[in-house]
């Protein structure tokens, strides 16, 4: 058919745009055609197959931090810091205690002195001296990655050297992080850092203790907590001590505005929680 | 070893005060302030080049090849301060083979190699004449040079020299999109960061883009009227008023976004407002609304809207926009940006470090900085040798 149009436009003596006209046609139908399993391609990112995922179906790392428990004794920061090699000197870590102080003018002092790896040991906030008859309330939040649903860490990693395992958990991989921490910038928790250690010198982060929990032990921290203060453990197995945790109490997040739906679930948080 | 390691990254130029995240730093130094200047300065220089090239601006035909070739010399040093940035340079190869296309960095390359392709094209036709007759004529290893930059193409006929001048008209015309895809990508990597209250806003493409507009066309200014001091060639007044006529609109686009950017912030007043609003008028009044406002915009504006605009007047409110824009990037990487704790409770601000101690202080201090920013204008001396960048060419 094809052949008997061109045969007739070139008696009409134009056979060569006309040829030039199919061949763009046929270009846009080729591009048009290329589009489609470009778009599956797209569709098969680990990332936008992991967000179509509900959770409830695998295993589901996630964790209790009960604030009411806290008393501010820094070990967990302490068997965090050596369980995985953060050099304990400098002023970084995976996980850390801060301290709420509302004074009863309702003025808030929030301090967390060397990341609480020794402890809160005297009554003074942000180093001032408050006297106790001022002091409306005071307790303990310890932190400590929220392992995301949405995390926006690894949204921006330029390389993908930062993702989601199956099971729940956010990584890095240190022999392919290039260290431009716009993760670091990207986490509303400050959960992020560059490792101190020049062998190291990546974007670092908790990892819930992966290494550990998926060996059946507990992370370094809840280990370390002598107060029950905090709880690791699959989510979506009814029989789990957080399942339990987050199903008979009422559970926040840290600032879920974000929309990053963290998986550290606090009870016992206050407003005045940043 | 790990007893020897004293610092975290980012500590030495950070001062926190009040409450900030443990971890927090200033982990985005100068070099991420350089980065997007430089880029703002290649998008800008070649939107002039294409004012005569697409808009028919013929007072400008004078500037017109020196901003293209400017605009490459920028463009080459652009990614240069990433390097010194990342912690693991040597493995910026996986920008390009493992791109996790979710994130704006990683779009760099594709932006970064389609715009080098289009610079380089263009100066390529522009040039063509120009190499075809040193290729014939030049001897010994400048000789070589020429007969390669060739690419073997020797035909000047005029049909050729026609098709020549088309091509730059198409490339110029495809540059300025792209220009603004370049440097819009640039404010979308800091638009586009949720943990950080004064970066998040989709004005971000929009007020890096008019600031590098200025930017670009205040460092051509400044540097045609040094570089004809300099090889004491007459100053084109007609050129240096047109750009200025350029500057003058955009200046005021840029304000307006600018300003528009911080009355919406006060009015919305969210949660971040009572502590940025400390960052903004108190921490940075002298930086924001002395240098990058006052010194950056409004008195460079009121030089250029002064009626018969001078070739002295141009000159200075060129250098004071330079300044200013360089200070904007400034106040937003470091200052307004990572000067509020995400806490929300405490601030911190960036020290550059200007006597090096260690290899670190080196690589993100003072140096470094200045290194990187008198790059462009070595290669551009460099570029000068090969190609009259300066001359006023005849041939279109």
């Amino acid at each position: 058919m094809m052949s008997t149009r061109q045969i007739s436009r070139n008696k009409g003596g134009d056979g060569v745009k006309q040829s030039r006209r199919d061949i763009l046609k046929l270009g846009a139908i080729t591009i048009a055609g290329a589009v489609i399993p470009l778009s599956a391609f797209e569709l098969l990112t680990p990332e936008a197959l992991a967000s179509t995922k509900k959770h409830g179906a695998g295993k589901r790392w996630g964790f209790v931090v009960n604030a009411t428990k806290c008393v501010g004794c820094g070990m967990c920061v302490k068997a965090c810091k050596t369980e995985n090699e953060v050099p304990f000197d400098v002023n970084v870590s995976r996980t850390w205690v801060e301290r709420y102080v509302q004074l009863k003018d309702g003025e808030v002092i929030i301090d967390s002195p060397k990341e609480a790896r020794n402890g809160f040991i005297k009554n003074d906030p942000q180093g001032r001296q408050v006297k106790e008859e001022d002091i409306a309330k005071g307790f303990f939040v310890p932190k400590l990655c929220n392992q995301c649903e949405k995390p926006s860490c690894v949204q921006v990693c330029p390389v993908g050297a930062t993702y989601r395992t199956e099971d729940g958990v956010v990584l890095v991989d240190r022999t392919w992080c290039i260290g431009c921490a716009y993760c670091v910038q990207n986490c509303p928790y400050g959960a992020r850092f560059i490792h101190p250690d020049p062998k190291v010198n990546v974007a670092e982060k908790c990892t819930f203790c992966y290494h550990r929990i998926t060996k059946g032990l507990n992370s370094a921290c809840s280990d370390a907590c002598a107060f029950g203060a905090r709880k690791i453990g699959d989510i979506n197995d009814p029989e789990s001590e957080v399942h339990k945790l987050i199903t008979n109490n009422r559970v926040m997040v840290l600032k879920p505005e974000y929309g990053n739906e963290p998986m550290v679930f606090y009870i016992g948080l206050d407003h005045i929680v940043r | 070893m790990v007893e020897h390691i004293q610092h975290a990254h980012g500590e030495i130029w950070t001062i926190k005060e009040l409450f900030t995240y443990p971890n927090e730093f200033i982990y985005w130094t100068i070099h991420i302030a350089i980065y997007p200047y430089i880029t703002g300065l290649v998008a800008g220089a070649f939107v002039l080049s294409s004012f005569y090239h697409v808009f028919g601006m013929n007072e400008l035909k004078p500037v017109a090849k020196f901003s293209l070739v400017f605009s490459l010399a920028l463009l080459i040093i652009a990614p240069t301060p990433l390097l010194f940035h990342l912690t693991q340079p040597q493995r910026n190869h996986e920008m390009i083979l493992t791109p996790h296309f979710y994130s704006a960095i990683a779009s760099f390359t594709v932006v970064y190699m389609t715009y080098m392709f289009i610079v380089l094209a263009e100066i390529w036709f522009a040039y063509r004449a120009f190499i075809v007759a040193q290729a014939q004529s030049a001897k010994g290893i400048m000789g070589l040079l020429y007969k390669a930059m060739t690419l073997g193409a020797y035909d000047l006929s005029e049909k050729a020299r026609h098709t020549d001048h088309k091509m730059i008209t198409i490339l110029a015309a495809v540059g300025i999109p792209s220009a603004g895809v370049l440097h819009g990508y640039v404010g979308f990597i800091f638009g586009s960061v949720k943990a950080v209250p004064f970066w998040k806003t989709p004005l971000m493409p929009f007020i890096f883009l008019m600031s590098a507009v200025i930017s670009g066309v205040a460092l051509c200014i400044a540097t045609y009227v040094i570089a004809s001091k300099l090889s004491k060639r007459d100053i084109k007044l007609d050129a240096v008023q047109a750009m200025g006529g350029l500057l003058k609109w955009f200046i005021i686009i840029a304000f307006l976004l600018e300003a528009v950017d911080v009355i919406f912030h006060g009015y919305l007043a969210e949660e971040f407002w009572p502590m940025l609003s400390i960052v903004i008028f108190d921490k940075l009044f002298v930086k924001m609304f002395v240098l990058q406002w006052g010194c950056g915009m409004i008195l460079p504006l009121i030089l250029l809207l002064l009626p018969r605009l001078t070739v002295t007047r141009a000159f200075i409110s060129s250098l004071l926009v330079i300044i200013g824009v360089f200070m904007m990037r400034m106040n937003v990487i470091q200052g307004g940006g990572q000067g509020l704790s995400k806490s929300l409770s405490g601030f911190m601000t960036y020290k550059l470090p200007i006597i090096p101690t260690s290899f670190e202080t080196f690589r993100e201090g003072f140096f470094a900085a200045v290194l990187l920013l008198s790059a462009p204008f070595i290669l551009l001396w460099i570029f000068n040798k090969v190609l009259p960048v300066f001359q006023s060419s005849e041939d279109h």
